[in-house]
């Protein structure tokens, strides 16, 4: 009978999680508890050093396999030449403008934006209300991706984005809404995004907030009047 | 030095930005072709799937949603490719001649001879083992990918990930007796 079938279930799971520990893959968690394991039993630390070897050996391997030649990038190219055009790159979609902003802020940026949230968050309301939104009497509801808009001018919110809410999740969030960042970050973590390119009725820009308010991504938000 | 991310190469790709496209080409063909050659064994076969497998994402990063890594992304598409283009012709499948040469320059002059030989020895199993073992310890080892990633990419649960690369490790111990080299396990 094979003696791998006879091991403990605990050993065969952590050995099964050796290739990942040793390739720095593991979460935290498990790898901890390969550590814990490894350090008290020689036979598991035995096979660790097995698969060590394994990986050393298929990095050499692979990395002996050479890079496709100049041809390859020739043929790529001229065939992305005769593909249709696409629109023009300079008028980049918004998810990659939200997407190159969060990515050009440091992560000390981040926590920062973060913690001052967390200590501004109660004077906002306060200051949301001396904050005029530029209204007209426009009727009807206009989405906020025309690149020609003034960016002064339609119907805004205040937004703070749920901390744990990644960039990619707040991308989704406003593509899926059509919403755009004006200004911000300000103080507290608050973002001025614009829901409309044109002022709309206060119910309908209650409606408008209630809804993004449902979303995950959204720690807090208000309407600005 | 910051450089742009993956996802943001992948969002000018989709307006349309060549020269993002060349960004990430040169920044993962070299990778994703030798993914490409472990599965096809092909060198003419691997270089001409590199230039589709950079099409389709041409045409498709629009589609790509950043929910994995580009890098996982890639790869799908990659063994995509070569999975079809092996089951389209035979006559791609092997090359032994491809896995001949890789060992023929595979030593390395600063170890002992018995490693020398050991290493060679692994190497040249590594090649003697069955698609889908070789793909799972190449995501796994080589392109360091998670147990989650290589799920996604192989398109299996992530338990039989795990399971999956246990026997080819233990295949590997057994061509390796095979070979005269007991490694005390499995």
């Amino acid at each position: 009978m094979n003696a791998t079938r006879q091991e403990a279930p605990e050993r065969r799971e952590i050995e099964e999680l050796l290739p990942w520990h040793a390739a720095g893959t593991l979460s935290r968690r498990d790898a901890q508890r390969v550590e814990e394991a490894l350090a008290r039993d020689p036979e598991l630390a035995h096979r660790y050093a097995l698969v060590r070897e394994e990986l050393g050996e298929t990095i050499h391997l692979n990395e002996s396999l050479g890079a496709p030649s100049a041809r390859a990038m020739e043929k790529l190219f001229a065939a992305i030449d005769a593909e249709p055009a696409r629109r023009q790159a300079a008028s980049l979609n918004f998810g990659t403008r939200i997407s190159e902003f969060f990515a050009s802020l440091s992560p000390r940026t981040l926590a920062w934006s973060a913690g001052a949230a967390a200590v501004a968050i109660l004077l906002q309301a306060g200051l949301l209300t001396g904050i005029m939104l530029n209204e007209t009497k426009t009727s009807g509801y206009q989405t906020a991706s025309a690149p020609t808009a003034d960016p002064g001018v339609g119907a805004f919110t205040l937004i703070r984005f749920a901390p744990q809410a990644s960039s990619d999740d707040i991308t989704r969030f406003l593509e899926a809404n059509k919403l755009s960042i004006a200004a911000g970050p300000m103080a507290g973590g608050l973002y001025k995004v614009r829901v409309a390119v044109t002022g709309i009725p206060k119910a309908e820009l209650a409606r408008i907030v209630k809804k993004l308010q449902e979303d995950k991504v959204v720690s807090f938000i208000a309407t600005i009047e | 030095m910051q450089t742009t991310s993956d996802e943001v190469l992948i969002s000018r790709i989709a307006a349309g930005d060549r020269l993002a496209m060349q960004v990430l080409y040169a920044r993962h063909h070299v990778r994703v072709y030798r993914f490409v050659l472990r599965l096809v064994r092909n060198e003419a076969t691997a270089e001409d799937l590199i230039s589709e497998v950079f099409l389709d994402i041409w045409r498709q990063a629009g589609k790509f949603e950043g929910r994995s890594a580009a890098s996982t992304w890639m790869l799908s598409i990659a063994r995509f490719k070569a999975l079809s283009t092996l089951r389209r012709g035979p006559e791609d499948e092997l090359d032994d001649e491809t896995a001949v040469r890789i060992e023929d320059h595979a030593d390395d002059p600063e170890t002992t001879l018995a490693k020398k030989e050991k290493g060679s020895l692994l190497r040249q199993c590594l090649t003697k083992l069955s698609a889908d073992h070789r793909e799972i310890i190449d995501l796994v080892y080589y392109h360091e990918k998670s147990v989650e990633e290589v799920a996604e990419i192989v398109g299996i649960p992530e338990a039989t990930v795990k399971t999956r690369m246990f026997y080819a490790r233990k295949k590997l111990s057994e061509l390796l007796k095979e070979q005269g080299l007991d490694r005390g396990w499995p």
